[in-house]
């Protein structure tokens, strides 16, 4: 197959489904809830209507080409850092540092993709603005919790930059026999770990009885964790056909992002519940924000990008 | 007229985008009530982002309250606080020269607008909040039928400090407090501090 015809069969399976999704939605609403809001169901129909919107982006962003898609995740980038960096404490002294992370790494770590410069794409955040951004908050002249917000600034930067940064880098990755496919691997890595977490909630609210932690997240079940992500690297393995990859390795890399892509919003869950909220922010109704909807991804990207790129480019 | 309200939906719009702002109303509800509607001052952009948070409809009735030091410094901020705002400047230093601060405000709310004001008196550049200055106990004593409503600001202070000219692309948010009057006999002290205590409540809890 072509990538177009791949592309449609992809997106024709994806929207038969949201469709399914949609009917049951609206039908269970219809019979249960009709006048009454209903949490569960309510909250069952934001979920869909948000893949929705996110599949339709994406459908659009490939459409555009490359460069769609690279400007669709420097705005995502950007929105989850300014909620990160929104409820983390920085001072007066940070302005410039705030500055230089928006308005120059941002912006460059994602031009470095267009201009395909692997080398300073790898080390751009993790080595100098590592060094650069506390030298510029030291001339705030601020000693006050200083090595707290260097670091704290600086993560917020690895997690939502330079780690979602990882999904359209798949583009410039050169493997044979699969030239022009590559924006394949990035509807692999999306699809396998947003379905990760949707059957997490769903096994989990069917079978859920063991808590993970109580403290991090009340709603991560050990039953939602196993059923989730064995069903979601089903779905994995059973898209072997549109990757470089044969069905078992589909099947067991599907594993690992999945089992990252869970801790993932394990990780960020803990953050905000030491901040005392429940999302990150609320751009999307009843949804919380951005960075909760992408946090998963964010811890399973650059893995899948270092296993392809270790084992399957030349 | 009809170019102030442009300019104020652009400057609303602008606001809103720029913080991304989010309104909680939080034991009150945004009805067309007279109001006085206090709130922590970090930034000169501070009015702005209530004023945008409000509905459109009881926008044209809430007048903000504002240093005239400040806005009739300049040609432009003059325009946007006299025309497209309807502020009500105050001089901040007590002179024999100019109205009382009270009155003024007092004048506004005689012909039924809302106001906004901040009742430490100048933009807080610490970590805390200041102490109240009288002025809201006065008004309150002047009005009591008129109820006011404490609203937090957070984050609007970090998109823009003091002394820096590009703003950092940061969440903000409104919480809109449970209204208080004041109680028949309160002393100054008592109401400045239960009024401080109401506003603090709706700051999130310190990192």
């Amino acid at each position: 197959m072509d990538l177009s015809d791949t592309l449609f069969a992809v997106f024709g399976g994806i929207f038969a489904v949201l469709v399914f999704a949609s009917v049951i939605g609206a039908v269970l609403k219809y019979r249960l809830a009709s006048d009454a809001s209903h949490s569960v169901i309510d909250n069952l129909n934001a979920r869909i209507n948000a893949w929705w919107a996110m599949i339709l982006l994406i459908g659009g962003a490939i459409w555009i080409g490359k460069g769609g898609v690279i400007a669709l995740f420097a705005f995502i980038s950007f929105q989850s850092l300014r909620e990160f960096i929104s409820l983390t404490h920085t001072r007066r002294g940070d302005h410039r540092v705030l500055l230089w992370i928006f308005f120059f790494f941002l912006p460059l770590q994602y031009y470095l993709i267009v201009i395909d410069w692997y080398g300073l794409f790898s080390i751009l955040i993790p080595v100098y603005a590592f060094l650069l951004l506390p030298i510029s908050a030291s001339l705030g002249s601020d000693t006050t919790r200083f090595l707290e917000r260097a670091a704290k600034v600086q993560w917020g930067l690895m997690i939502c930059v330079y780690c979602l940064s990882h999904v359209p880098a798949l583009l410039t990755l050169d493997i044979p026999g699969y030239a022009e496919r590559n924006v394949l691997l990035i509807l692999f890595l999306i699809l396998t770990v947003q379905s990760s977490d949707v059957f997490q909630y769903v096994w989990g609210k069917l079978l859920g009885k063991h808590k993970i932690s109580v403290a991090i997240s009340p709603s991560k079940t050990l039953e939602g964790l196993i059923g989730g992500v064995l069903t979601s690297t089903a779905v994995g393995a059973t898209l072997w056909w549109i990757t470089p990859f044969n069905p078992w390795q589909a099947g067991l890399i599907a594993l690992i992002i999945n089992i990252m892509g869970f801790f993932g919003g394990f990780v960020l869950s803990a953050i905000k519940r030491d901040r005392g909220v429940k999302d990150w922010g609320s751009m999307i109704e009843g949804h919380g924000g951005m960075l909760d909807r992408v946090d998963s991804i964010c811890f399973s990207a650059p893995i899948f990008f270092h296993i392809v790129r270790y084992w399957w480019v030349q | 007229m009809a170019l102030e309200n442009l300019a104020a939906s652009a400057l609303c719009v602008f606001a809103k985008l720029l913080t991304g702002v989010r309104a909680v109303w939080r034991g009150s509800v945004p009805d067309a009530r007279q109001r006085v509607y206090f709130a922590n001052h970090r930034s000169h952009g501070d009015f702005v982002l209530i004023w945008a948070s409000l509905p459109p409809s009881l926008r044209r009735r809430t007048r903000p309250v504002a240093g005239a030091d400040y806005w009739r410094a300049s040609a432009l901020r003059r325009y946007i606080a006299d025309r497209v705002f309807r502020g009500v400047l105050i001089g901040r230093k007590p002179s024999r020269h100019q109205a009382n601060p009270v009155e003024l405000m007092g004048a506004a709310l005689a012909d039924g607008d809302s106001l906004i004001i901040f009742p430490e008196g100048t933009r807080n550049l610490g970590d805390t909040l200041l102490p109240f200055k009288s002025g809201i106990y006065h008004l309150a004593k002047a009005h009591p039928e008129i109820e006011l409503v404490p609203v937090w600001i957070e984050n609007l202070g970090r998109v823009m400090p003091k002394g820096t000219f590009v703003p950092a692309p940061l969440l903000c948010s409104l919480t809109f407090g449970q209204a208080l009057n004041l109680t028949l006999g309160e002393a100054r002290d008592d109401f400045l501090i239960r009024a401080r205590e109401s506003l603090l409540t709706l700051a999130p809890p310190a990192e």
